[in-house]
């Protein structure tokens, strides 16, 4: 056995050494790689050398390697390797034999390892980021460092909601939160506490984190934060969070310790020979023609591209009018002055620093101290994500959509464009244009984006500013093929890429090349140049790297137009927007010195959603409320409009929740009650309730539905969800299940129905596997349920029924129920199976007399109609987020799929249609084909399986029949500004 | 009037019809058969990040990564210059039901019009009879054929997954099945069926693979799961096979009969769940018996021989979900996925990766939803879910199945002896059938 062993680590984002001496740590270094991870583990393990190396002379030292990016390393230096959270239980086994269990965050993982009855790790799954990278990515975001994330996240006084699944969602949340003006201090402890959450839910699923708990790891080392919010959460004392000095390299000295029986013997010099030549392993990785051959073909297209300009002009030169266009983007902030002659006079791009506000206000003075007397701003617009808030703070006269901005802007540089394409920060945004206007409108879901901000976080990692990566990437010899898919798989791909052998420039070519696919296949969806049309302008910031434009044009296949301004054109847009104004209500130069914005945080108590409000306040007197689904909870409580404006949505809300019994419903004898059945509101329940309600208070049962979803129901749950990538409104089901158990009932009751009610129309009619078999699983994983025969727990009652035969569904429900034990007969169950049906279907055509009702209403009050069409339970507010009633403020008149479907012919169609939920989506296409005035827009819960096969068709359905498609993905996620886009923008496409 | 293109008796002529690569000798065999019947059959085996690709280009990206494989590898292959694209035909099975894998066959029709190929007959092959085309029947001469070909497969898979870990000769193992498939297959070209000669094939086939020289050493055995083309095939999943023998383990994978079964058994449990299909159900009930009856004789043989493990008879693998999960869950993979995580336990694999694409839905309840109450049931069982996906990598993945064969070193020599034998006795479940 050696005396000496050496552990070394290379994670995703560092290098760790650990040097022990009989099984104590004696020395151990930690540093980032920057991803050269030969060149960084052989510099410290030089150092070793030049340190340890005299001391220990000819002594021979065991060596163990672990971690992500080390196997590649391992391997070439023929170095045993040691799994990390292999190398983490060793260490803890040994040194921390007390130790309940370990919460151990790294740059890209996430680890649990429970030591109560046997040793149980666990990892997070690939699609999981919330770690130390995302801790990063977040701190760029609100332009801080991550100490000083740390320490505001100290002096946090709320947490926000954000999202916990993956990084990319966190993002999305944020976002917003930062445009509406939330205390950075708030918003850092809510990403912390995010990081929590998603820790905990997605590893310990369930499994209670208790007793003296380890943490491990950079982020839980650095960030005190951080570790006060896990203690929280798991209600930890300072006895039980223990943080051990050695946190940092953990990995490493369990390495190391490992290496004592299992170590490779050489001395410490010999290590570094070894490293020093191994060399790069040979390259598996598939590589990509560079994007220029040469220098010339680069030269030519630099040429092509500058000829894309707009005039500019000093502004010292220039006297007389000019207009002012905002772009307050998700986290860039742009500004335009023209002139009358459309020449611009000044610009502005920049990070808005999670303060668009401040930034906007320096902007304003430094402009105005530029006019003098000699120019008068005689209009101004703003657009993007905050314009609402800058139309407020500063007065500004117009509010743009950001989709008019942007093809306003396109048609000044190519008046027949047909297609923009448009990559921002956060967003892809790609529009069609025909016959003058707006009629197809592509954005990113939350999934997908790979978008600028994602190439300058890869930059940073690697050590590079933006522009010295896209500038290294423009002559890579060998591009690396990373496919397409979200930031979260990126990384581990680029990890994959890197271990592999690839250069940083191959990595830089690689990502832009993934930037421009992801931006055609996954959000445009096109298969051929041509449809995209001859004529396309690209823009935004991120085609500022001429190597994403260059792997643009090379995937696409043929020349397009990238205006100078590619950054601007939002703000170029709403600057020529304002030019038909004459007056400007902008603020005053002289207000400027003295504005301040001040935000305060309220829950609004207009109704049961009580949404987060954001209250901002200016010096000018005006104010700004934000986080609001709805206008009610801004007027006192009072809704706008008149009451009588249907919308199905709030019907069936209705309809369904007053199903449930309440015990102040009188009339109810308790003595004759057989008992109580809870019935989760959740999944298919939305619309089979009736018949379940029919038949069990025919028989005797009192019935409770758990309410409608909100935040805390899925908190509640969220624990025992064990597969992260299922839908939400699956999801929401734990929570409703939790719930009822609370409620004490006395079973409760989810069928489990492979087959849903056959409609007309369609070649089945199945239910989806997770509304069909959701009960399998909640019966395995919720502790507070009992299996059928009742031990412990709540009863829970899941038969398997055929709803499409009354014969078949009493004599199911009779052998469920217990037979002949039941204390029911036969006959008792066959009346109340008519009953239910009889309930049943008088929802349903409840529902459809409404639809028709609302649909004469719009007709006869002239307004529009949307259908916004989804499944049954996106009418739960936590599931839709409130769109309905978003539409509603909007002018529409808010009908359902189900309401309208059976006005229409089932159209053709190409795929198999044989769900009975997303048939109504068909039908309900075709009706919105059928008549002018109603627009059809598709909720897509993210995670829904079917909806990849629906949506293609539901679009294709609508664009054959000349309407505008919109699809809206919603998941956890709480952002109504980017729907609002959408709407608006799908509102000002039809109307033009 | 149907709306698709037929594959007419013309076509069968001049027409190559292609087969996906889901199992390599299975489909083999099967694609044989149909040559056998006059239908030019040939089974894709190309691999690369381009079929991936074209599959991204022309399916929607959230649908599940086996439609993304198989179809790009369809028009990765028309795009190839081998074939004539005028004289193409594709094939693909289908086994009809509530998973949006039924939709495969739609969406392959999409992604070729959008590729420009909209001509290309597709052929439906499914026992449920979703399509018809004249050029190709499916006749019962034809089926019983292509059983064998799945039993031979099942067979050369399980037996050179038994041996190749141990072999003393790298490669041994490989070889001799190779060897065995191209003589079946031409066996199957030529010869009247005969079930003797079967079963005979099949005594040769085990004593062949016994006589390969092997080191005695004890692997953990690592069972593989899942959503059927992930769990199978090497395109699918990142030739996770070859991967786990490299980690020094033994992966065991049930076969395709029992797929095969489960879909049979699934028309006796509608019956009984829903009262639907009572005629079916007595079709199905007719041909889980003789099913049975085969899978039993190919049992026989292995274990006459003894020195391989042999396959799980399918009634005892039926009875072991029994209080996990109903066999009402038949979408996807269903009841069957958690029974066969169970089978493995109880055979004594140490570990079992569960695989399946990304977001799969029916995997949501069976897989990973089952392994809380599994674990509970069998402490000492590890599983481990692995996604699979066109941007997932192959890093990612190796690393956590690297963390359950670490545990799995661990127990080892922590834990006394395990014993590798069954102690299980399952109640035969024949009667509830």
């Amino acid at each position: 056995m050696n005396k000496y062993t050496l552990g070394i680590d290379i994670g995703s984002t560092t290098a760790k050494l650990a040097l022990v001496k009989d099984g104590e740590l004696l020395v151990s270094r930690y540093e980032r790689h920057l991803s050269r991870v030969r060149e960084k583990t052989l510099e410290l393990i030089s150092d070793m050398v030049n340190e340890y190396g005299d001391k220990l002379g000819s002594e021979s030292v065991g060596i163990a390697l672990s971690g992500s990016a080390g196997l590649g390393l391992a391997e070439a230096a023929g170095i045993p390797f040691v799994q990390e959270v292999a190398a983490t239980t060793e260490l803890v086994r040994r040194r921390y034999p007390d130790a309940n269990a370990v919460i151990e965050l790294g740059g890209e993982d996430a680890k649990i390892i429970f030591f109560d009855k046997g040793i149980d790790e666990r990892m997070n799954g690939s699609c999981a980021g919330g770690t130390g990278a995302f801790i990063d990515q977040m701190a760029t975001l609100l332009d801080v460092t991550v100490e000083q994330l740390d320490e505001m996240s100290l002096r946090a006084r709320r947490i926000y909601p954000i999202a916990s699944r993956c990084g990319v969602f966190a993002k999305t949340d944020v976002q917003p939160l930062l445009n509406q003006g939330a205390a950075k201090e708030d918003i850092a402890a809510s990403i912390y506490q995010a990081v929590v959450n998603q820790t905990i839910a997605g590893l310990a699923q369930g499994r209670k984190i208790g007793g003296r708990v380890l943490f491990l790891g950079g982020p839980l080392h650095f960030c005190a934060g951080l570790r006060r919010r896990f203690m929280e959460t798991l209600k930890l004392s300072d006895d039980e969070a223990l943080l051990p000095e050695e946190a940092l390299c953990s990995v490493a000295l369990g390495a190391a310790l490992y290496a004592t029986e299992n170590g490779v013997c050489m001395t410490l010099s010999e290590l570094r020979d070894k490293v020093a030549s191994s060399g790069k392993s040979a390259s598996t990785v598939s590589t990509l023609p560079p994007l220029f051959a040469s220098k010339i073909e680069y030269e030519e297209f630099a040429e092509r591209h500058a000829r894309a300009t707009a005039p500019t002009r000093e502004a010292e030169s220039y006297s007389g009018k000019a207009y002012l266009g905002v772009d307050c983007g998700s986290t860039t902030t742009k500004l335009i002055l023209l002139s009358e002659n459309k020449e611009i006079l000044y610009s502005f791009y920049a990070s808005n620093r999670g303060d668009p506000v401040d930034v906007i206000r320096e902007q304003l003075i430094k402009i105005y101290d530029l006019c003098g007397d000699r120019i008068r701003i005689c209009g101004s617009a703003a657009t993007g994500y905050g314009e609402e808030l800058i139309k407020h703070a500063f007065g500004v006269d117009l509010g743009v959509v950001e989709t008019i901005a942007h093809y306003t802007a396109a048609q000044y540089f190519m008046p027949n464009v047909e297609f923009i394409l448009d990559i921002g920060g956060q967003d892809i945004k790609c529009f069609r244009i025909r016959k003058g206007a707006i009629d197809s409108i592509m954005l990113n879901e939350a999934c997908s984006s790979g978008c600028g901000s994602f190439i300058e976080t890869f930059a940073k990692n690697m050590g590079y500013s933006a522009k010295e990566f896209a500038e290294i990437g423009l002559f890579a010899e060998r591009p690396v093929n990373l496919g397409s898919r979200c930031t979260v798989f990126m990384n581990s791909s680029v990890k994959q890429a890197q271990k592999d052998g690839a250069e940083a420039e191959d990595i830089s070519a690689g990502l832009s090349v993934s930037v421009v696919k992801n931006a055609l296949y996954k959000v445009i969806r096109a298969t051929s140049p041509e449809e995209l049309g001859e004529n396309v302008v690209v823009q935004g910031g991120t085609f500022m790297n001429d190597a994403v434009l260059r792997a643009f044009e090379r995937e696409l296949g043929r020349d397009v137009v990238r205006p100078a301004i590619a950054g601007l054109m939002g703000a170029y847009g709403a600057a020529l927007r304002s030019m038909k104004l004459t007056e400007s209500s902008l603020i005053k130069r002289e207000s400027l010195d003295s504005f301040e914005h001040t935000s305060k945080a309220v829950v609004c108590k207009g109704c049961q959603n009580h949404c987060r409000l954001t209250v901002n306040r200016f010096s000018t007197g005006k104010s700004f409320i934000s986080g609001n689904r709805c206008e009610k909870g801004l007027n006192g409580g009072k809704s706008i409009g008149s009451e009588d404006v249907p919308n199905l949505y709030e019907f069936k809300r209705k309809r369904i929740t007053s199903l449930s019994y309440a015990a102040d419903d009188g009339g109810d004898d308790t003595n004759k009650t057989r008992g109580t059945i809870g019935i989760p509101l959740a999944l298919g329940v939305y619309e089979t309730a009736p018949l379940w309600h029919g038949i069990f208070t025919s028989l005797g049962y009192r019935v409770v539905l758990s309410g409608m979803s909100t935040r805390a129901t899925y908190e509640k749950g969220q624990f025992t969800i064990p597969s992260d990538t299922a839908c939400y409104p699956a999801k929401l089901m734990h929570g409703h299940v939790a719930e009822l158990c609370e409620r004490g009932v006395d079973a409760i009751f989810y069928p489990c129905l492979t087959y849903n009610v056959k409609e007309e129309g369609s070649s089945n009619h199945y239910n989806c596997p997770v509304v069909a078999y959701y009960s399998e699983l909640l019966a395995g994983n919720l502790e507070c349920l009992g299996r059928e025969d009742g031990d412990g727990g709540t009863r829970f009652f899941y038969p398997y029924l055929n709803v499409n035969s009354k014969r078949a569904l009493t004599s199911e429900l009779y052998k469920a129920l217990g037979g002949r034990n039941s204390g029911l007969t036969r006959a008792q169950v066959r009346r109340a199976v008519n009953k239910g049906f009889e309930e049943y279907n008088e929802y349903m055509s409840a529902v459809r007399m409404e639809g028709e009702r609302a649909l004469d209403y719009a007709r006869a009050a002239g307004r529009r109609v949307m259908i916004l069409a989804g499944r049954p339970y996106h009418i739960d507010e936590e599931i839709c987020h409130g769109v309905d009633k978003l539409a509603e403020s909007l002018g529409f008149v808010v009908v359902s799929e189900d309401s309208v479907a059976h006005l229409a012919e089932a159209p053709h169609v190409r795929v198999l249609n044989q769900w009975t939920y997303h048939s109504r989506l068909y039908k309900a296409a075709a009706y919105a084909v059928a008549h002018p005035d109603t627009e059809l827009v598709q909720l897509v819960s993210f995670g829904c399986g079917v909806d990849a096969i629906t949506t293609d068709e539901v679009r294709r359905i609508l664009e054959e029949g000349g309407k505008v498609s919109t699809q809206i993905k919603i998941d956890e996620i709480t952002n109504l500004g980017a729907v609002k886009i959408r709407l608006r923008s799908l509102l000002a496409a039809i109307e033009k | 009037m149907p709306n698709y293109i037929q594959f007419t008796k013309k076509m069968k002529k001049d027409y190559t019809v292609l087969i996906p690569n889901m199992l390599p000798v299975h489909f083999d065999l099967i694609a044989r058969v149909m040559r056998n019947y006059g239908i030019r059959a040939e089974v894709l085996h190309t691999t690369g990040p381009q079929i991936g690709e074209r599959g991204l280009k022309y399916v929607h990206n959230d649908t599940c990564y086996p439609a993304i494989l198989v179809i790009g590898q369809f028009i990765d292959a028309i795009e190839s210059g081998k074939y004539d694209p005028r004289k193409v035909a594709l094939v693909l099975f289908q086994t009809g039901g509530g998973c949006r894998a039924s939709n495969y066959i739609s969406l392959l029709r999409k992604a070729l019009e959008r590729a420009g190929y909209g001509y290309v007959p597709v052929i439906s092959f499914s026992l449920a009879g979703i399509e018809k085309h004249s050029g190709f029947k499916t006749t019962l001469g034809m089926l019983h054929r292509m059983l064998y070909a799945v039993t031979y497969g099942d067979l050369l898979m399980t037996l050179s997954a038994q041996t190749k870990p141990y072999e003393t000769n790298k490669g041994d193992a490989e070889r001799l099945a190779e060897s065995w498939s191209r003589r079946l297959a031409e066996e199957m070209g030529r010869r009247k069926l005969s079930y003797r000669r079967v079963i005979k094939n099949y005594r040769a086939i085990v004593g062949d693979f016994a006589s390969i020289p092997k080191a005695m050493s004890s692997k953990p055995k690592v069972g593989i799961v899942g959503e059927i083309f992930v769990k199978f095939s090497p395109l699918g999943n990142n030739n996770l096979e070859d991967f786990l023998l490299s980690e020094g383990a033994e992966p065991v994978v049930p076969g395709l009969f029992d797929f095969c079964m489960y879909c049979v058994c699934n028309g006796i449990f509608d019956k009984e769940l829903y009262g639907i299909g009572p005629i079916k159900a007595l079709f199905s009930q007719a041909a889980y018996r003789f099913l049975l009856n085969k899978q039993r004789d190919l049992i026989n043989v292995i274990k006459e021989e003894g020195s391989f493990r042999p396959i799980t008879p399918f009634d005892e693998v039926v009875s072991l979900a029994e209080g996990f999960i109903s066999y009402g869950v038949k979408m996807g993979e269903g009841w069957l996925l958690t029974a066969e995580m169970l089978e493995l336990y109880h055979m004594g694999a140490e570990g079992v990766v569960c695989t399946q694409p990304f977001g799969c839905l029916p995997n949501h309840i069976c897989g990973k939803g089952m392994m809380k109450p599994l674990k509970e049931a069998y402490p000492d069982l590890n599983i481990i879910a692995i996604d699979y996906d066109a941007g997932a990598s192959a890093v990612n993945q190796q690393n956590r199945i690297k963390l359950m064969l670490a545990g799995l070193r661990r127990d080892d020599t922590t834990k006394t002896e395990k014993t590798s034998e069954s102690n299980f006795s399952p109640e035969l479940s024949e009667s509830k059938l």
